[in-house]
């Protein structure tokens, strides 16, 4: 056997399981999509639509806000652990990064203990203020939820970008006189940058489609996966789940192809 | 002020930290607490451990099945693709790759749509776990040729290829004791979180899953709405055995397989 034909068995596989199992139902995703009554129009509702337009904003307000906010706490804590030995470093990078591989679901029970009805928020304010906090079961409890496991994926990013960091570019400034504030702003976060796009592109992604969460949650949350996942059990209306599914994909695919154009490869992972 | 900041990032770190992990330490607790709601004091029980096994041992052994069988079929696709497409390079692998890659990009809801209008009238194939399988699989597949290529490119196993036909060796051989051996790293890497990806899969799984078809994943989405928290709580505690294992050998290994940029 030649190494050509050998390298075409080995791909053979690949093909038949991604064409049968991705390309075509996503083909038929498209097909179905426009399949409705107003047929390609749909595609046009999910914008023009007030009711769908409304929850797609609300899901893109809410991606955004999850984005900033990790970034903003990812990276004072990961610039701080990267630029830090003490004892019990390692303990708490392993606490930081330990909810990576949690799924939506369980995180959703997470906020609950935390923000729930029977949740430790709830205990401690309703012992000092006498007034019960319950957050879980609104969007706030999703941007927890959301920020919950975004964190330990944008820390690790941001760690890592930390590390590769020239430290005689920060010498070089303050040689020059900028002060620790200076070099913060001029020097040490354009040199992030790679590293909040791409962390930062990920985290929005995930927020977008996530759905475990939401499930867990409530599902009144008015959320596109929530959205979708109503149309198509509750309503039966599939031609809009299609569409609307194939809107949330494009975006969160065009998010993350923009973003490794910007800052190279990314690594998505699940929500 | 140096000692003041410090410590003032000292105790923001220390603040996240706890925002992660409290959560997870109270469900710890409260899945072998006698009554959460009157706390610790009601005293500890394996009480609600055990009324898990009874509820949802089908579901638990369900996803070993499935995440054993993900990772099979991604070692059988996945290694030799990887493989043929690093060895191939050139701009055909590439948008090969950007096609498997994909499903990363793609919520697990779309997917799961996408499959069941175009497999949901197969009956026979709908109801068996086979259904979530193809999921799983289209899922983590990615993780897999990822890892795997990553470490083809860190080793130049082009080199080493190039050297064993030159001794003669034919290209299934060269596969078995060549390629194979020098990308374990990457595939124990891959292996690792393919089968953590699969047993925590929900977004798909959801979907996907017939009452007899039952997930962990799942059966927690079922406990969290209808179960008194101990027992939701105790079913997240078997899961968390379950996955912190696979978590701490993910981290010994990350230095290996770490998905670098390929090429």
């Amino acid at each position: 056997m030649t190494l050509k034909s050998f390298l075409n068995l080995c791909l053979l596989p690949l093909a038949v399981a991604v064409i049968a199992f991705f390309v075509l139902p996503m083909a038929k995703l498209v097909a179905v999509g426009a399949s409705g009554k107003s047929g390609l129009a749909a595609y046009a509702a999910i914008l023009l639509d007030p009711r769908y337009r409304g929850t797609l904003v609300n899901t893109v307000l809410l991606a955004a806000a999850v984005t900033l906010t990790t970034l903003a706490i990812a990276t004072v804590a990961g610039l701080f652990l990267q630029r830090h030995r003490f004892p019990g470093r390692a303990v708490l990078v392993a606490f930081l990064t330990f909810p990576l591989a949690f799924p939506g679901v369980v995180v959703g029970f997470m906020i609950i203990l935390l923000a729930g009805r029977q949740g430790l928020i709830g205990d401690v304010t309703l012992r000092l203020f006498g007034a019960k906090q319950v957050w879980a079961y609104s969007m706030l409890g999703l941007f927890l939820g959301y920020l919950y496991f975004s964190i330990p994926r944008v820390i690790l990013t941001i760690m890592a970008a930390v590390e590769k960091l020239d430290p005689s570019l920060e010498e070089a400034a303050r040689a020059l006189g900028a002060g620790p504030w200076a070099v913060q702003r001029d020097v040490i976060l354009p040199a992030l940058r790679p590293a909040f796009i791409a962390s930062g592109a990920i985290a929005f992604a995930t927020a977008m489609g996530a759905f475990g969460t939401a499930f867990t949650l409530a599902t009144d949350i008015d959320v596109l996966p929530m959205l979708i996942y109503t149309e198509f059990t509750l309503s039966a209306n599939i031609a809009t789940a299609a569409a609307l599914s194939v809107g949330l994909g494009l975006v969160a695919w065009a998010i993350l192809a923009l973003a490794r154009s910007v800052a190279g490869n990314t690594v998505a992972a699940a929500g | 002020m140096r000692r003041l900041m410090f410590t003032a990032q000292l105790a923001f770190t220390l603040l996240v930290a706890a925002f992660l992990i409290v959560p997870a330490l109270l469900s710890m607790l409260a899945g072998v607490t006698a009554n959460y709601f009157r706390g610790i004091r009601s005293g500890l029980t394996l009480q609600w451990v055990a009324q898990v096994w009874e509820l949802y041992a089908d579901t638990i052994m369900r996803s070993f099945m499935i995440a054993l069988a993900t990772l099979a079929a991604t070692l059988l696709i996945g290694v030799p693709a990887a493989y043929a497409l690093y060895v191939r390079g050139g701009r055909l692998a590439r948008t090969v790759e950007e096609i498997v890659t994909l499903p990363l990009a793609i919520p697990g809801l779309a997917l799961a749509l996408a499959l069941l209008l175009t497999y949901g009238g197969f009956s026979d194939f709908r109801r068996s776990w086979l259904f979530i399988l193809v999921g799983h699989v289209i899922f983590t597949l990615p993780f897999m040729v990822r890892s795997v290529i990553a470490v083809f490119a860190a080793i130049d196993v082009r080199t080493l290829d190039e050297g064993a036909a030159s001794l003669g060796a034919s290209p299934w051989r060269r596969f078995r004791d060549v390629i194979v051996p020098n990308a374990r790293p990457g595939i124990l890497a891959g292996a690792l979180m393919v089968v953590t990806l699969s047993l925590g899969e929900f977004n798909l799984t959801w979907m996907l899953h017939t009452p007899l078809t039952k997930t962990l994943p799942v059966g927690l989405a079922d406990s969290y709405a209808s179960m008194r928290l101990e027992v939701a709580s105790a079913y997240t505690l078997v899961f968390f055995v379950m996955i912190i294992p696979l978590l701490v050998a993910m981290q010994v290994f990350a230095g290996w397989g770490a998905p670098r940029p390929a090429r």
